[in-house]
């Protein structure tokens, strides 16, 4: 992880869901969004929100059984939904075709349980690449969660003047 | 005529040989469970590796158990959708070799229909009189929870579907909170027997409970994922995990909570649509609890509830030969360009099994099957 976060704690299912219509709005084509937290925690609602924001249509499932769901978003754009929940490591997704979804430049990519492909997404986390937004929800007692965005991604945020230290706008 | 399935979409090598649609000459699956089990899940890789060891032997036991050399043949049918890609291919491939090799038709067969066709291999009757129609087929698996609706001439609707979680998922993602294994569904069973099922009240995705109200397009619509968490939550709290009677009150409380929505769903769908059939098939309706629980609410005088044998539930060829009769028959016959695809299609084909079905439109060049159904 970057040094410092963005902390963002979400009272509700409605409130993270309110989170991620802010956050779909800086994201752009070649983005990789890793959504790390345990089971439960809401990792497919966000995605959910996300997706139906990024402009999908259809309805965005669990791809805990398909390993990768590809939507359209646009004619010229797809959403890849990704859950590495059931791989072991970093080969098995790459002899699954991972790369076709991550950074890809026509396509914003969700990732889930994105610590199952940590090598693939290290070198992005170590420079602190401005196209990984690696997201991660924490149980906070009840329906609250604690979401921690990275810090470098503040720039991005401060452009649409949604989110900061003390949530979102 | 003869047909040879191939089926290999996700942890099942799988080959029979069917005739005439119905009659189940052999049945071969090679089970990949224990090899999966360490991973918590099938790992598409090692899946596909596996596909390619077992197929071909798998392939020649379906043919000598049918008594059936590959010259007697009449057509070769493989799934082509949906699955994991690298795992369809095996199958796929395999298949369109022996096409090739025999001179012979190679269809190409939906998975997610093929698991509905598993019902009518032990009931090919329902095809024979339009007044079964419409049905209403109930598919419960890992990877499926859908309620499809189909007319007598083939059309066919998805009415209902997981908005999240696959309810086979759930039984996994709750085997493994619970510190049972993989697969989750009987071992959830299994340490569900002699618990109360009534101790823990989990939520019932869409059903209006918990002051939730269900929008009309939800209503026949299920998640699983609250109850996923309803149970992590409730694990959470105890002191260690959960032995003995605890965790038999856990599990059948969380089977409770699912059972009760598949099975309440699918009896108000088969009310709303006036089916006089229903069927039941996929990984899931193994699971003796919701069968048990389909036959005292959904079976009645004027419907009839075709559960498949646990045999066909799970993933098997013998469906999917079953199926690609109807598409001979009809002259439905796939290319050797056929891809695979990972995805079910959001607007289904018409299905050929069908009393009324028509078909598309007649393939150019293709021999005039449209073969009558077996008489019986």
């Amino acid at each position: 992880m970057s040094t410092a976060s963005l902390v963002v704690t979400t009272n509700s299912e409605a409130e993270t869901v309110r989170l991620a219509t802010r956050l779909a709005e800086v994201l752009r084509d070649g983005d990789t969004v890793g959504l790390q937290g345990d089971l439960g925690v809401g990792k497919t609602v966000l995605a959910k929100a996300l997706a139906a924001r990024l402009g999908v249509e259809e309805p965005v499932t669990s791809p805990t059984f398909g390993l990768v769901m590809e939507y359209r978003r646009s004619e010229h754009s797809r959403l890849c939904h990704l859950d590495m929940y059931r791989l072991e490591n970093a080969e098995q997704a790459l002899a699954f075709g991972v790369e076709e979804c991550l950074f890809a430049p026509d396509a914003i990519t969700l990732v889930e349980w994105p610590e199952r492909i940590e090598p693939l997404l290290q070198p992005a986390l170590r420079k602190g690449d401005e196209k990984l937004l690696y997201i991660i929800m924490e149980h906070g007692g009840g329906d609250r969660r604690r979401i921690v965005l990275p810090e470098h991604w503040a720039k991005r945020f401060a452009e649409f003047a949604c989110i900061n230290q003390t949530g979102i706008y | 005529m003869l047909i040879l399935g191939i089926e290999s979409s996700c942890d099942e090598t799988a080959a029979a040989v069917v005739r005439d649609g119905s009659e189940v000459l052999s049945n071969v699956v090679s089970s990949q469970i224990a090899l999966h089990a360490d991973y918590g899940g099938v790992v598409p890789e090692l899946a596909a590796r596996e596909h390619s060891r077992n197929v071909g032997p798998v392939v020649e036991r379906a043919l000598r158990q049918s008594g059936t050399a590959a010259g007697d043949l009449d057509a070769v049918a493989v799934t082509s959708r949906p699955g994991l890609i690298p795992c369809l291919l095996v199958g796929l491939n395999y298949g369109k070799g022996m096409a090739l090799a025999g001179g012979l038709p190679l269809l190409a067969v939906n998975h997610f229909t093929a698991h509905v066709y598993s019902c009518l291999l032990e009931h090919p009757d329902v095809l024979r009189q339009s007044e079964n129609f419409p049905l209403l087929a109930l598919v419960v698996s890992g990877g499926h929870t859908s309620l499809l609706l189909v007319e007598a001439d083939g059309r066919a609707e998805v009415v209902g579907r997981t908005i999240d979680d696959a309810a086979g998922e759930a039984f996994d993602k709750g085997a493994k909170i619970l510190g049972l294994g993989y697969p989750g569904g009987p071992l959830i069973e299994r340490a569900a027997a002699g618990g109360d099922g009534e101790k823990f009240r989990f939520p019932r995705g869409l059903t209006g409970g918990g002051g939730k109200p269900v929008r009309p397009e939800d209503r026949f619509n299920f998640s699983f994922s609250g109850v996923k968490t309803a149970l992590l939550y409730r694990v959470r709290e105890l002191a260690e995990p959960p032995t003995g009677e605890q965790l038999s009150d856990l599990a059948a409380s969380y089977q409770e909570a699912i059972v009760e929505v598949l099975a309440r769903k699918t009896l108000a769908a088969a009310q709303k649509y006036r089916v006089p059939t229903v069927l039941v098939s996929g990984g899931v309706a193994c699971n003796r609890a919701l069968r048990e629980r389909l036959q005292a609410s959904v079976e009645a005088p004027d419907r009839r509830l075709l559960l498949a044998s646990p045999t066909y539930c799970t993933d098997n060829a013998a469906m999917v030969a079953g199926i690609a009769f109807h598409d001979l028959r009809h002259g439905l016959l796939a290319g050797l360009a056929t891809d695979a695809a990972a995805r079910l299609e959001t607007r289904l084909k018409p299905v050929s099994f069908a009393p009324h079905f028509r078909g598309n439109r007649a393939p150019v060049g293709a021999p005039p099957y449209l073969l009558p159904l077996p008489a019986g």
